[in-house]
């Protein structure tokens, strides 16, 4: 495609994002604003993560795109192909084969290596936004390092119900100074974010900010002494590969009540039931 | 001799997207050291400082220059457009042969700490002289790296820099073709 440039965003716009991207590396876990621009395709389909990949990403880059852990679902489709008109790059569904992975709402289960670069889509990334509306007043805590108001919040869910009710966007530490909204992953996936070696950029384009989780810095799931954060998963097995440690998807299979759990990283259930059908 | 007769990036896309890659990585892993492929660089620029000019600086950006720099003056401005201030302390970008005092940059403020400077410095070269142990944010175990050409009380003007953090001054560092950076959020002691 020659009517856009490389990677569809101007060079200039690219410039602009690639010096929010250096800024946030260098501030782990701070929101640093940038121009989001529009995007040909409509706010909460990704536009954030969609610039900062189109800002990375290069001639001899290998692209992997996922939704909710799968290659195959509408916005994972439309992104790769975006990419392969307007970059020309290579794509692939593998985990181990990508260097650059965009990604809604999960992080893959094969684990990741030094110099994979992931790409987080973010419809929300102010972690106080649902504690404190006004914007301003969150920068001054986060400038503060204020948080007890999450805190409290942590807290009056333990005292209600016994333990902490969030299950996805699980707020971290990073690197012990800001708090992040790890973007809607579910809290399953947040251990991998602590000392992971990949680079994890987030980009959130209707909010206009960028972040960032340098390799191996300490990305902690707040809790307290006596209620450590703890992993949830359904207790099932993937009823097709058989996998007990992945997180998985429900799936309704009828109307009388049928369902089945599935691995929701259909690349990872795949390799494995590739691995066994060889064996 | 102004340097105008030189060209600039000779694939700009692509050459900004690689240089702008290893930036990203250099910046993720504090004290790996970088190259950037061939360029003609304005002297006293070496060809790592200009390409990372070059992918980051343009008319929205401040630019200061020490006054080693100025024979590069016209090249930076016509292939960067960069809008060049006399004031350091409200300068984007800065570029300096050798380590200026960093006290004299914008360190951004507690609510936007991304407001700070970046510094674009030219060393002796990397990879011989003394040795620097950098600890922090990106290092899975503490590096060392050599750098010749640094100030005796760098140590401890970084220091100063890091205990602002999250404001802070971040470096560049370049000889060459060769480059590192240095992020507030990296610790540095003498190797």
């Amino acid at each position: 495609m020659s009517f856009y440039n490389f990677a569809y965003l101007d060079e200039q716009t690219k410039r602009m994002v690639r010096r929010a991207l250096l800024k946030a590396v260098a501030v782990p876990g701070h929101q640093v604003p940038f121009g989001s621009r529009e995007m040909p395709l409509p706010y909460g389909w990704g536009t954030g993560g969609i610039q900062v990949t189109a800002s990375i990403l290069g001639r001899n880059d290998v692209l992997k795109v996922i939704d909710q852990g799968a290659d195959d679902t509408t916005n994972a489709v439309s992104i790769r192909r975006f990419f392969a008109r307007t970059a020309g790059v290579a794509t692939t569904t593998r985990t181990a084969e990508a260097s650059v992975i965009q990604t809604r709402h999960r992080i893959p289960e094969t684990a990741l290596r030094e110099g994979q670069i992931v790409v987080y889509q973010v419809p929300l990334p102010e972690p106080l936004s649902r504690l404190e509306p006004s914007r301003a007043a969150a920068s001054e805590m986060h400038a503060l390092g204020d948080y007890g108001l999450m805190h409290v919040k942590l807290y009056e869910d333990i005292a209600r119900l016994g333990h902490v009710s969030i299950s996805y966007d699980y707020p971290v530490m990073v690197n012990r100074r800001y708090l992040m909204a790890p973007s809607p992953i579910p809290a399953f996936d947040n251990p991998k974010l602590n000392r992971s070696p990949a680079l994890h950029l987030f980009g959130a384009g209707r909010e206009k900010r960028i972040y960032a989780v340098p390799p191996y810095t300490e990305v902690r799931s707040l809790d307290f002494e006596d209620h450590p954060f703890r992993l949830t998963r359904a207790p099932q097995s993937c009823a097709l590969c058989g996998a007990r440690t992945s997180y998985l998807d429900e799936i309704v299979t009828d109307d009388m009540g049928g369902r089945m759990f599935i691995c929701s990283d259909t690349d990872y259930c795949a390799e494995r039931r590739e691995k066994d059908a060889a064996e | 001799m102004t340097g105008l007769d030189l060209p600039g990036f000779a694939d700009p896309v692509g050459d900004a997207q690689t240089t702008f890659r290893a930036l990203l990585d250099a910046m993720a892993r504090p004290g790996t050291l970088h190259e950037v492929a061939d360029l003609a660089a304005p002297p006293p620029l070496g060809a790592a400082s200009a390409s990372v000019l070059l992918t980051l600086v343009d008319g929205e950006t401040s630019l200061w220059l020490d006054a080693s720099c100025m024979a590069a003056r016209a090249w930076l401005v016509f292939h960067c457009g960069a809008v060049l201030t006399d004031d350091p302390a409200t300068a984007a970008f800065a570029v300096s042969i050798g380590m200026p005092p960093l006290g004299i940059f914008c360190a951004g403020n507690d609510v936007a700490p991304e407001e700070s400077a970046t510094l674009v410095v030219q060393v002796e070269e990397l990879g011989t002289g003394p040795a620097y142990r950098f600890s922090g944010p990106g290092l899975r175990l503490p590096s060392l790296l050599q750098v010749a050409g640094l100030p005796e009380d760098f140590p401890v003007q970084w220091t100063a820099n890091h205990a602002l953090y999250p404001r802070g001054i971040d470096l560049v560092l370049c000889a060459g073709a060769r480059f590192c950076c240095l992020p507030r959020s990296v610790q540095i002691e003498m190797g």
